[in-house]
């Protein structure tokens, strides 16, 4: 109770704090801020990324949406088990294919917070992109997810200049203007293979990125 | 900082006279043809009258905090306008360390040499010491693609959002024989000049056609909106010699130097938005682009401003 109580401040000083240093701005170029379930698939450029689309959503859409993030960084000590647990809700999944226990399926407990009514933030690049590349290949949950839940709205999800505030490496952020797109949803067709339905998701994630520079 | 009686009637008369435009302003629009260009440009009205409530009643607040909340509002000003030139410039990780400077450094340093007064630091503290030093910076990071770029624009930054924005709250520290305690009335006389200027600039060349002056930088900037913008600034800043210590002929030249340097001023970041293809700096003031847009005429003048006085009307 407590506990939940503090996470909820926590969660609202994160909000007040990337707003001051950020000044994030929505653009809801392919959908409309209504609350309905969606699953947000974003580039990943920095781990301030969940956060900042968190800032941008308008509250009651914030309250039922979850990051899906690796439990190997979130649990590594107390206090990002804190953030990633209590502050964010996160889906916490466990990376490691080979020793993971077969009740911590990714795909299991991706479907299960949607069928919880959930909406989900994944980034299926899987790890931080820090090549020139503006979009990497995406790892195959998203298809998973896809398939197993075909109706639900995959909207891309376009955070820009969020690299430019805390590239990889540095401690110290500084404050630039960082925007938010939000594309028009997609949905696996049926039938639609693994590798082409990925490729249209990254392609449709890049173009969105090529209309903001 | 004592309430004088000028401060007073100042702000009694902007209250009726912001009033009044709203009040105006609101007629056009419940009365006023809304077709096309004329309900634009009846919403860009409304836009820059709540603009100016926000300014008066910022100024006005801090004011009454005295000089340090003038600084502080001025140093809050900075840091957004920073925030909007860095954003469109710094893309690069090896920018950091600059960037880092710039936020966490340089502003508040400035703004502290400011607040303490001290004139022969702050005027050239941003000048030479941060010019030689962010290249150092810089140069450390070890990326040397488009360095001397690089470097040239954060510099930039630098001397626009802080160096020539810290001019503004910098008048205070003017010691006008007679004049003493008097001195936030030079920054109303300040804004409100650039002000009227700006909207004689979008209003003139409505009325009077336009012939451009440099057509690739902006259309809007053209000889009669420049023309109108000078009138009206040297109008406006004579009629308000009475809040000055200026007789009404310096008041105009002073008006003219203003109006001129605020104009150029705005071309100028109308080109660099031009080239960095935006068409506002930022989206903090709704229907107003950024700081930097409703601004980029002060901070151009207020240097200007700052040294004439400071060489003309300073006491020995």
């Amino acid at each position: 109770m407590l506990r939940g109580l503090f996470a909820a401040i926590v969660g609202q000083a994160l909000v007040v704090f990337v707003r001051l240093l950020t000044a994030p701005r929505a653009i809801w170029s392919g959908i409309e801020p209504i609350p309905r379930q969606r699953v947000y698939f974003a580039n990943h450029t920095s781990n301030a990324d969940f956060p900042t689309i968190w800032a941008v959503l308008p509250g009651f859409l914030r309250a039922q949406t979850r990051p899906v993030a690796a439990s190997d960084y979130w649990l590594k000590s107390k206090v990002r088990a804190f953030f990633g647990r209590d502050v964010l809700n996160a889906v916490l999944i466990n990376r490691d294919r080979e020793n993971r226990d077969p009740s911590e399926d990714p795909v299991a407990m991706m479907v299960a917070a949607i069928d919880e009514g959930s909406s989900l933030i994944i980034f299926p690049e899987g790890l931080r992109n820090l090549t020139e590349e503006p979009v990497l290949a995406f790892k195959s949950g998203l298809f998973h997810l896809a398939s197993a839940r075909p109706e639900i709205d995959l909207v891309p999800t376009w955070i820009d200049n969020l690299n430019s505030v805390l590239p990889k490496g540095e401690v110290v952020p500084v404050p630039l203007i960082c925007t938010v797109t939000f594309g028009t949803p997609m949905h696996i067709r049926p039938g639609e293979e693994k590798e082409i339905f990925l490729d249209r998701a990254r392609l449709a994630l890049a173009a969105l990125g090529r209309e903001r520079d | 900082m004592g309430t004088s009686a000028e401060v007073l009637q100042l702000f009694t008369g902007l209250v009726l006279a912001l009033v009044g435009a709203t009040l105006a302003a609101s007629a056009l629009r419940r009365w006023g043809k809304q077709t096309g260009r004329r309900a634009i440009i009846v919403q860009t009205l409304f836009a820059r009258i709540n603009a100016w409530w926000a300014m008066v009643v910022a100024l006005s607040l801090a004011g009454l905090a005295g000089r340090l909340g003038i600084v502080l509002l001025f140093a809050i000003i900075s840091f957004a306008a920073l925030r909007e030139f860095l954003t469109l410039t710094a893309k690069r990780r090896a920018d950091h360390w600059m960037m880092m400077f710039a936020f966490f450094a340089a502003l508040p340093l400035q703004y502290l040499l400011v607040y303490i007064g001290w004139v022969g630091l702050f005027t050239i503290f941003i000048p030479v010491y941060a010019f030689l030093f962010l290249p150092v910076l810089a140069a450390m990071r070890g990326d040397t693609s488009g360095f001397l770029s690089r470097v040239a624009e954060t510099q930039w930054a630098l001397m626009l959002c802080i160096f020539a924005a810290s001019h503004v709250p910098a008048l205070l520290w003017l010691d006008i024989p007679g004049f003493a305690g008097k001195q936030i009335l030079l920054i109303a006389w300040l804004v409100i000049v650039v002000q009227a200027a700006d909207i004689a600039h979008f209003v003139t060349p409505r009325l009077m056609g336009r012939t451009r002056i440099a057509p690739k930088v902006h259309h809007s900037r053209s000889w009669e909106g420049f023309l109108g913008a000078l009138g009206t600034g040297t109008v406006v800043g004579t009629v308000l010699a009475w809040i000055t210590p200026f007789a009404p002929w310096q008041a105009a030249l002073l008006a003219i130097a203003v109006s001129v340097t605020g104009y150029a001023g705005g071309m100028v970041m109308s080109a660099i938005k031009r080239d960095k293809g935006v068409a506002d700096w930022g989206h903090l003031i709704p229907g107003q682009g950024g700081f930097i847009d409703r601004l980029d005429s002060a901070v151009f003048a207020a240097p200007v401003l700052f040294h004439l006085v400071r060489y003309f009307f300073e006491g020995a």
